[in-house]
């Protein structure tokens, strides 16, 4: 098994796949850490901003969406990385294995 | 009450005497009086209960027995022999953490505080997104069955797999205790049974799931049980929304009128009051999803890499769903429960405490039938998720501790029995320890749990995936530091050192000690890993690559691809 590890180490289609990879995942939970310190963040330090009703004539506040649309936000975002790794990240995955076991 | 004098409880040495009544949110429960049984749920709705509850255990037990017979292999008992789909998974996944403390706790707070309990059910989803993107696929491909797998692979295996152990068991046992302990609380005040028999059935049952149908029972279990609760908590979310006049701002500004503190319910500062409080505690609900040894556990039942991500797409997806309905379910029981006397005990406190808000809430929306069966996906929903712990905690001892530490090398193949046996005490000892600590906070011992997995399951599996110098002994020392942080910490904290052991002042002024853990257990692990310059540390960084690899590929990885 080492052997074919190292082979796929060497191949430049490996590290490019594991770049895009990496990049989407990060990029994502970046997003996600973003939002939801953002909301924890501002229950901590400025929670008058929260308090602050949507609109003249309704009871929802500011902090009440933003709780929901973190939540929203995580599941979306979810759908996002799952779409994408299914249509581009599994074939490109599978060529390189598929590759590296057939010349060994 | 006729509750016997040999429980625990009555004896007056227990140094661990739980936090007192009322501290903290969803203590209240503890209080139930003896007679709320009979004023809760009343002859007929306990018939219906009754009902349900038998139907779903038997339908539960054939089940097992049917999965008994399809568990003939090791991979069988501990990953469903790999058999499992994506979606299947994603809602044995949801059924793991939608649980009854999650159910009960996060609407129990939001009748209680407003808008505070809506940082529980963000953070507590805000994990999951973070567990797809970093964790899932890569845990999937280096893992055979347990988290420990994973982090062994190119660490030394004996320690390592120690200290994950236990990591996981530790918060297998606290999350086992909360749950318990909610169980038989709810279970004494549906049902009108004795609390330690109430605790013994379930004990007795999550036992027989566990030890006859392993994994595949219990991910049906799961599966059964988290389609019965998203019904359920559907049906009452739109129940309430008729009685407010068909509308979201009807149940939000009915409530406003019942609650005591009025508009305040709908902005922050209801329960926590201090930025770092409330950091950490969003600290720890983030990211001790992501070291919770039962949910880790789940990606090892499915295929391959590309079923482990669906089923986390779908799992976050029924959790969020769950949350939302949840948070209008707390609002939907100030709106229609806080007012109403029948609910009310003659201090005007709510019959059975405030974690019964959702259940009182049954009653008002959709009367007795309703009740009923919302009692049943409960208890329910309490079996399915100590089961998955129980397993969980089994596979730990067995496949970590038995094969792969005390017995390796020996080719000795008893670990199914051995957890098999493992389940059996396990059962036992939440048993004991459900009668040791029923006055104890449900919620914040739920907390303690995401806390361990915070500051010991999650840096560690983190670091072995992405920190390419991370050796064993900079792994070992982050793992004890965030451990005893911890536990330091919460003894020294207001609700130990103060509420229970009676002192002054706190030492350590937080509740809520995940932060600072986690601070301690990432540091630990990588200056423990800088000033490592032995041999065993070069040649652990130089398997890196490989790891690396198979993390990517999936190359080697148990039952995928690449053989």
């Amino acid at each position: 098994m080492q052997h074919l590890y190292e082979r796929i180490d060497r191949d430049p289609r490996f590290h490019a796949l594991a770049r895009r990879r990496s990049l989407l995942g990060w990029g994502l939970s970046a997003a996600v850490l973003v939002a939801y310190y953002a909301f924890i963040l501002a229950i901590a330090f400025a929670p008058g901003l929260l308090a602050m009703p949507l609109g003249p004539d309704t009871v929802l506040t500011v902090g009440i969406i933003a709780g929901l649309a973190v939540i929203v936000m995580s599941v979306a975002l979810t759908g996002v990385y799952v779409w994408r790794a299914n249509r581009t990240f599994d074939g490109l995955n599978a060529a390189i294995v598929g590759d590296a076991t057939r010349d060994a | 009450m006729p509750r016997s004098s040999a429980t625990p409880r009555a004896t007056p040495d227990v140094g661990l005497r739980p936090f007192p009544r009322g501290v903290g949110p969803g203590a209240a429960v503890l209080a139930c009086p003896a007679d709320a049984a009979a004023a809760v749920s009343g002859g007929g709705a306990s018939g219906i209960a009754i009902a349900l509850f038998l139907l779903f255990v038997s339908a539960t037990l054939g089940i097992t027995w049917w999965a008994a017979r399809r568990t003939r292999t090791t991979k069988d008992f501990y990953a469903a022999g790999g058999n499992i789909t994506g979606f299947q998974n994603g809602l044995a996944i949801a059924g793991d953490f939608m649980s009854a403390a999650s159910f009960l706790g996060v609407s129990a707070l939001i009748f209680s505080f407003g808008f505070d309990g809506l940082i529980y059910a963000v953070g507590g989803l805000c994990g999951w997104p973070l567990v797809l993107f970093l964790l899932a696929e890569r845990l999937k491909n280096l893992g055979k069955y347990t988290f420990a797998d994973a982090v062994s692979l190119r660490l030394a295996a004996v320690p390592i797999r120690c200290m994950a152990a236990c990591g996981s068991l530790i918060a297998v046992v606290l999350y086992l205790i909360g749950q318990m302990v909610g169980a038989g609380k709810l279970i004494e005040v549906l049902f009108g049974l004795d609390y330690s028999l109430a605790v013994s059935v379930v004990g007795g049952l999550m036992m027989i799931y566990v030890c006859f149908g392993g994994m595949i029972a219990t991910t049906w279990v799961q599966i059964i049980k988290a389609v019965l609760l998203l019904c359920g908590a559907t049906l009452m979310t739109w129940l309430v929304i008729a009685q407010t006049g068909y509308s979201f701002a009807g149940v939000f500004a009915t409530a406003i009128e019942r609650h005591a503190q009025g508009p305040a319910i709908m902005s922050p500062g209801g329960m926590v009051h201090d930025p770092i409080s409330v950091i950490s505690l969003g600290t720890a609900l983030v990211f001790g999803t992501a070291g919770l040894p039962h949910i880790l556990m789940r990606f090892f039942t499915v295929p391959d890499a590309r079923e482990a991500r669906r089923s986390v797409f779908f799992a976050t997806a029924f959790i969020g769903y769950f949350y939302i309905l949840t948070f209008i379910i707390g609002f939907g029981a100030i709106a229609l429960v806080a007012g109403n006397p029948a609910f009310l005990d003659d201090a005007g406190a709510l019959l059975g405490g405030t974690n019964m808000a959702a259940i009182h809430l049954a009653r008002a929306a959709g009367g007795e039938l309703f009740l009923g069966f919302m009692s049943a996906v409960c208890f329910a929903t309490i079996l399915a998720v100590v089961s998955g712990l129980t397993l969980s905690g089994a596979s730990t001892i067995s496949h970590d501790l038995y094969a792969n530490v005390f017995r390796r090398g020996t080719g000795d193949d008893r670990a199914v029995s051995i957890s098999r046996y493992s389940a059996i005490g396990l059962g036992i000892i939440a048993v004991l320890l459900a009668l040791l600590f029923e006055a104890q906070n449900v919620a914040y011992m739920v907390l303690l749990a995401f806390t361990v997995g915070a500051s010991v399951n999650f840096p560690l599996l983190f670091l072995v995936m992405y920190w390419p110098r991370l050796t064993t002994t900079g792994a070992l020392l982050g793992g004890i530091l965030g451990l005893t942080t911890a536990v330091a910490c919460i003894v020294l904290g207001p609700t130990v050192w103060v509420e229970v052991l009676g002192n002054a002042q706190a030492v350590f002024p937080y509740k809520y000690p995940a932060l600072f853990a986690m601070i301690a257990s990432f540091s630990g692990s990588i200056l423990g890993s800088l000033f490592d310059t032995s041999e065993r540390g070069k040649r652990e960084r130089a398997a890196f690559s490989d790891q690396y690899v198979r993390s990517q590929t999936g190359l080697g990885a148990e039952g995928a691809s690449g053989h």
